[in-house]
């Protein structure tokens, strides 16, 4: 029930938007749209918290043995709260922007947030790779029509690169159906698999290539940091700030449990890439000089510790990347208004052409520096609880003693540049001397203060007591490591 | 009476009350409204750690758990604080010093805009909170919530004025030299974790005693951890590699200065080894790591102090000297030594920058002390409490700092001599850079401009009474630890922390007289370089530094090695990375697949000739080829 | 009359065919060597279907029938395709005069 109206209210909605030709209306509709589905996730999550509301099976495709099976989980319960949470908040803090045919626009959002609360609550492998495929399309055309000045080059690499991601994982999809008894997509019997070494390897790469292009993992990173600078800002939010956690959930729910023993074993090789990821996008990151871009190479090295902390294989971990695809998703989003708040006004994206806007926009500055500090896990923010679990299952990770040490220094670096290029950035733009850009600088409007506002409660809220989303992911977490617990696995092969 | 610690969390969020309401209110309240709660919460939070000072002297200590920060499988981490001998000392000296630091700054900052006046008055009050909530933290993960949070308030504080740039680099390095510090002791604290499986400092200390089954520190655990922590104490704390930010630190208002360096921040990484002294009991090499960069600490800074013209940045460098005392007792086993500092440091160093800070605001905000000289007769309070100062830094009894450094000393000398004679040298050094500061700026003639003069006055009563409390503090503040040596049972302040801090083991013990003669030693050296210091600077006149001096001045270049070494090789990597890698080797590679399809269907592009028998014959052709496949090639 | 008089008649037929369309420039000669090739293989076909026939007709009354009706499949097929073809190429002899399909290039563009 739940999850067929967290698909399907956004899905009918968006169909709707189209065909409504007023832009003022397109937009309220839009965020009446999203705001409904908030309330549903939010029931979800309270009054309807119980197995008969959050899973739905019904038949289809039933000859190839695909069902529409959804159901939310421990995780799918934190993505899709932050899925529904995003979107209004997005349409709300881009409430002054203006697009041309603003009702295709909404639309496809709204599409695209279907989408994606299907790749969140799937449980069947057919119906998963149709849900991915589904919230792309969106994200496609949103960037194309809507982006920036080399747009169509941007959004064609990232088309390409997801698409190439998301034909091998069609293959391992079919692959792995294929050897299942009863020839089903179900998770369930995915999760019964025991495939020999050999072919988990093989079959685990093309599963890893699609999600690491997604997330994405150093190297399969060059399209993110053009899409995010092309993309309108209100793609770009959903770009970074959900879209990656589909390849970070790809992991947990549909290659991890699939294939423990390859992901055991190619554990060292993910996690050194990831790392490399981290030190590489945060040197990159203090150089860049487009805020849009240090955002996004920020991003790939967040996402990378996250990555590690998967591979890492122990409870910490597991229950840490939960959690902080959460928070993570908050924090960026909140960031991205501010630089669409920036952009707007000011018309650059150049930290050169910044400065002193503390003078001119205090509460902006405010904002902004919360959301950044909590974007490098300050403690008492959102991200620290996540952070302090990623890191700490580092240092326990199923490798040896050298690499999880090495991992955790290296990763750990990666807090120290993190902090670098926040604070370099918030210098340029908000401390110093005004800029001929910003001398007539206003502060932020009452709609940018109310979305903020409400990111920074829930960044104190679950700051200060992140027990209470680690509540949510904790029986999940503890299924899945339970699952990917190695040693009986390897004994029995 | 019980219930003072029933209520000791009222002690961090009173502060944090103050720092919202401040923080939200700045532009509706009034400046003296401003004042008043942010001064306000810090003095009730004092009143109420005396209180429950009282309570701890009485026996009574208390683990106050509210709730369950993170519990993830087997781990643990409980919000909770942890009240007894050794907080309860830094509550009352962080609470209270913190107080007259308050008030202090209700005059010293009256003149900025009311709107920047409550940040300020926030800020002070989200400082004290972070301080707080670090000294009462039951476990390493809320001792590390207040650390970072110090860190941040100092970074906020020293970036105060945020529309000069050098400032907010200043604020900058703080943060990030603290990270680096921070990140040592995360490792840490995860290393704890897979040891112990526990982050509460009376589990964790249980395993290391053995108490605990099933679970152990092997010797090389203990050392990885304590070192680890005494990294991230170097950057709290200031120590040799990481102390280059808290001289930078000065860009802050001088009261903040007064705040990181007396009440709060820096004494965080002697708190926390004080905190571990079980642990760090165990490990030998680490102790003599901790020995040793402390006196290396102590000697480097006070060199560089010796030849510095920025009011603050001598009284900056004397408190990286000073902190490298305390690492110097914490080495040597001495921990009550180093509280027994940080307590005595605290009075002195915040009456000396407090006292800085009237003679900034008497001169019109002129730092260079070359530009002072002859305050003494317009600025009598001042002067005579900056003299205070200085004699209880130098170590002449019976001042606070006498016995507080004399400890120290002995605890080196029944180490190593070598140890001793070094430190001795240093506080010789700290006697003469702390005279030379005085008589340059108090004695002679005024150098300043005319202007300057003219407006040289004694300041008001919000920063004279401070200075007067703190002055008195700073000559009876050492009665709390007199040496068994001088008085039978003087050493109330080791005794009240026994229960936390086991008392030293003396190597060698000396004997009484030994110890009479090295007091007698240290105060005569010290005193042969104040009537130095007289001679030499008492009419000072200014002079180019040259040789070696210049070395001096400019800081060993330390900053401009690290510089070299460390942040423009990584800014080049980075520019490398960013034009190189990612453009022509990875996105490289990448279009390159693009191209490579490209160039492929423009040559296969050819075969499309339209001319229709072309097709037709290549249909033919590939149809033969089939059937040749097919029925002669495959079996 | 054995069935191998019949194939190697329809295989002459058909090279015929494609000698025809390979090397003749002339539209409506071209559609005539097609014809001339799907008439070898409806000729194979028959033969065939009676040759089955023959063979199976003690058991099956009409077995072999199916080839004859791919004939006539064949044949409706080819009725269409003359129609559309032959209207193509009086199209094309109106644009450009010609019946010469090396004129037919213009896909190329």
């Amino acid at each position: 029930m739940i999850p067929v109206l967290l698909i399907l209210l956004p899905l009918l909605t968006g169909l709707v938007t189209f065909f409504i030709k007023d832009e003022k209306t397109a937009r309220s509709w839009a965020l009446l749209a999203s705001i409904a589905t908030l309330a549903v996730s939010l029931l979800g999550l309270t009054v309807m918290n119980d197995a008969t509301h959050l899973a739905h099976k019904a038949q289809w495709l039933q000859t190839i043995g695909s069902s529409f099976s959804v159901k939310v989980d421990g995780m799918g319960q934190l993505l899709c709260l932050l899925t529904a949470i995003s979107f209004p908040l997005i349409f709300l803090s881009t409430w002054h922007s203006n697009y041309k045919k603003a009702n295709n626009f909404f639309a496809l959002m709204l599409l695209g947030q279907a989408g994606l609360m299907g790749v969140f609550v799937a449980m069947d492998a057919l119906l998963f790779y149709f849900f991915w495929e589904l919230a792309l399309i969106p994200m496609y055309f949103l960037a194309s029509q809507w982006g920036g000045e080399k747009r169509i080059k941007a959004t064609f690499k990232f088309f390409i690169y997801t698409f190439v991601g998301s034909v091998l994982m069609l293959i391992g999809i079919l692959y792995l159906q294929s050897k299942t008894p009863d020839h089903s997509f179900a998770l369930q019997s995915f999760y019964n698999l025991s495939l020999p070494k050999g072919t988990q390897n093989w079959v685990f790469w093309l599963f890893f290539v699609a999600f690491a292009i997604k997330m994405p993992v150093w190297p399969f990173h060059t399209w993110q940091p053009d899409a995010y600078e092309q993309s309108p800002t209100a793609t770009t939010m959903v770009l970074s700030g959900i879209m990656v956690k589909m390849g970070l959930l790809g992991v947990i729910r549909w290659l991890m449990p699939v294939l423990p023993v390859a992901s055991y074993q190619n554990g060292d090789m993910v996690m050194s890439m990831a790392v490399v990821g981290i030190v590489y996008a945060s040197l990159i990151a203090i150089r860049s000089d487009d805020i849009k871009r240090l955002i996004a190479y920020s991003s790939i090295a967040h996402i990378g510790l996250m990555c590690m902390a998967l591979f890492a294989e122990n409870k910490s971990g597991m229950q840490g990347v939960m959690i902080q695809m959460f928070n993570h998703g908050i924090n960026i989003i909140g960031l991205w208004i501010m630089v669409e708040v920036i952009e707007r006004q000011y018309g650059t994206r150049k930290l050169s052409e910044l400065g002193g806007l503390a003078q001119k926009a205090p509460v902006m500055a405010i904002f902004f520096v919360i959301v950044a500090l909590a974007n490098i896990a300050l403690p008492l923010t959102n991200a620290f609880a996540g952070e302090f679990l990623m890191f700490n299952s580092l240092l326990s990770a199923k490798t040896s003693y050298l690499y999880a040490i090495l991992f955790t220094v290296f990763a750990g670096l990666g807090i120290i540049l993190a902090a670098v290029y926040t604070l370099n950035m918030i210098r340029k733009i908000f401390f110093g001397e005004l800029t001929a850009l910003t001398a007539n600088a206003q502060d932020i409007k009452l709609n940018e203060k109310l979305v903020m506002g409400i990111i920074v409660i829930l960044v104190f809220w679950f700051g200060v007591y992140p027990q209470a989303l680690l509540n949510i992911t904790d029986e999940l977490s503890q299924v899945l490591v339970n699952k990917m617990e190695i040693s009986h696995l390897l004994r029995k092969q | 009476m019980q219930n003072a610690l029933q209520i000791v969390y009222l002690i961090p969020l009173l502060p944090l009350i103050g720092f919202l309401i401040n923080g939200l209110g700045r532009k509706h309240l009034s400046k003296s409204l401003i004042g008043l709660i942010g001064s306000g919460v810090i003095l009730a939070s004092f009143v109420l750690s005396i209180w429950v000072f009282l309570q701890v002297k009485g026996g009574n200590t208390h683990i106050a758990h509210y709730f369950n920060f993170i519990k993830v499988g087997d781990l643990t981490i409980p919000f909770a604080f942890q009240i007894d001998q050794l907080s309860s000392v830094f509550l009352l000296i962080i609470t209270g010093v913190g107080f007259l630091i308050h008030v202090y700054s209700t005059s010293y900052m009256h003149e900025e805009k009311t709107e920047h006046f409550g940040r300020y008055f926030a800020y002070l009050n989200l400082f004290v909170f972070s301080m707080l909530l670090l000294v009462m933290g039951a476990n390493y993960v809320i001792l590390f919530i207040g650390w970072e949070g110090v860190g941040l308030c100092s970074y906020l504080l020293i970036g105060y004025w945020f529309k000069k740039p050098e400032y907010n680099k200043a604020a900058n390095k703080a943060f990030i030299m603290n990270r680096i510090g921070d990140l040592a002791f995360l490792i840490a604290i995860f290393w704890i974790i897979t040891r112990a499986g526990s982050v509460n400092f009376n589990d964790v200390f249980a395993v290391a005693k053995g108490e605990v089954e099933f679970r152990a520190f092997k010797p090389v655990d203990i050392t990885v951890v304590t070192l680890l922590l005494f990294i991230g104490a170097t950057g709290k704390s200031a120590q040799i590699p990481l102390y280059t930010w808290l001289p930078d630190a000065m860009a802050g208002p001088t009261p903040v200065s007064a705040l990181i360096h007396a009440a709060t921040m820096v004494t965080a990484g002697i708190y926390m080894i004080a905190r571990s002294n079980i642990l760090y009991s165990m490990s030998a090499v680490t102790m003599n790591v901790v020995a040793y960069v402390g006196l290396a600490t102590a000697l480097l800074a006070a060199t560089i102090a010796l030849k510095q013209n920025d009011i603050k940045k001598v009284l900056a460098y004397s408190t990286v000297s000073q902190l490298g005392f305390m690492f110097l007792a914490l080495g040597t086993g001495n921990y009550v030594a180093a509280v027994f500092h940080v307590m005595t440091h605290a009075f002195f160093k915040a009456l000396l920058f407090l006292g800085s800070g009237s003679v900034i605001h008497a001169m019109g905000g002129e730092q260079d002390i070359r530009n002072m000289g002859g305050l003494s007769k317009k600025l009598t309070i001042t002067y005579v409490t900056f003299l205070i100062g200085c004699i209880a830094i130098s170590g002449i009894p019976p001042f606070s700092g006498f016995f507080s450094k004399d400890a120290i000393l002995l605890s080196a000398f029944e180490h190593n001599k070598i140890l001793y004679g070094i430190a001795l040298f240093t506080a010789m050094l700290t006697a003469f850079y702390m005279f030379r500061l005085l008589f340059i700026t108090f004695s002679g003639k005024f150098r300043g401009t005319q202007e300057q003069e003219h407006h040289l006055h004694e300041s008001p009563a919000a920063i004279t009474i401070p200075l007067i409390i703190l002055a008195v503090l700073s000559i009876v503040g050492g009665f709390v630890g007199v040496p068994e040596a001088l008085l039978h049972g003087g050493d109330r302040l080791g005794e009240f922390l026994a229960p936390v801090i086991a008392p030293a083991k003396h190597a060698s013990p000396v004997s009484h007289n030994t110890e009479y003669g090295l007091m007698a030693l240290s105060s005569i050296l010290v005193i042969i370089m104040i009537i130095f210091a007289w001679f030499k600077f008492r009419n000072y006149r200014r002079s180019e530094a040259t040789g070696f001096g210049k070395v001096l001045e400019n800081k060993w270049y330390v900053d401009e090695l690290y510089d070299k070494i460390i942040v423009n090789p990584l800014h080049k990597f980075g520019g490398f990375l960013k034009s190189v890698i990612e453009k022509s080797v990875i996105d490289g590679l990448v279009n390159g697949v693009g191209k490579a399809v490209n160039y492929g269907s423009r040559q296969l592009r050819l075969l499309q000739s339209g001319q229709a028998g072309s097709y037709v014959l290549l249909m033919v052709l590939s149809m033969l080829l089939v059937f040749v496949v097919q029925f002669f090639l495959r079996k | 009359m054995p069935i191998n008089y019949y194939i190697f008649l329809s295989i002459a037929l058909f090279a015929i065919g494609i000698v025809g369309v390979l090397t003749r420039r002339n539209a409506i000669i071209i559609f005539m060597c097609i014809e001339l090739m799907l008439n070898a293989v409806n000729l194979l076909l028959v033969a065939f279907s009676k040759m089955h026939h023959a063979a199976n007709a003690a058991v099956n009354a009409t077995a072999g029938s199916d080839g004859q009706l791919f004939v006539f499949f064949i044949m409706v097929v080819a009725a269409a395709e003359v129609s559309v073809g032959l209207a193509i190429i009086v199209m094309m002899y109106r644009n450009i005069h010609s019946v010469d399909v090396n004129f037919l290039n213009r896909l190329k563009h």
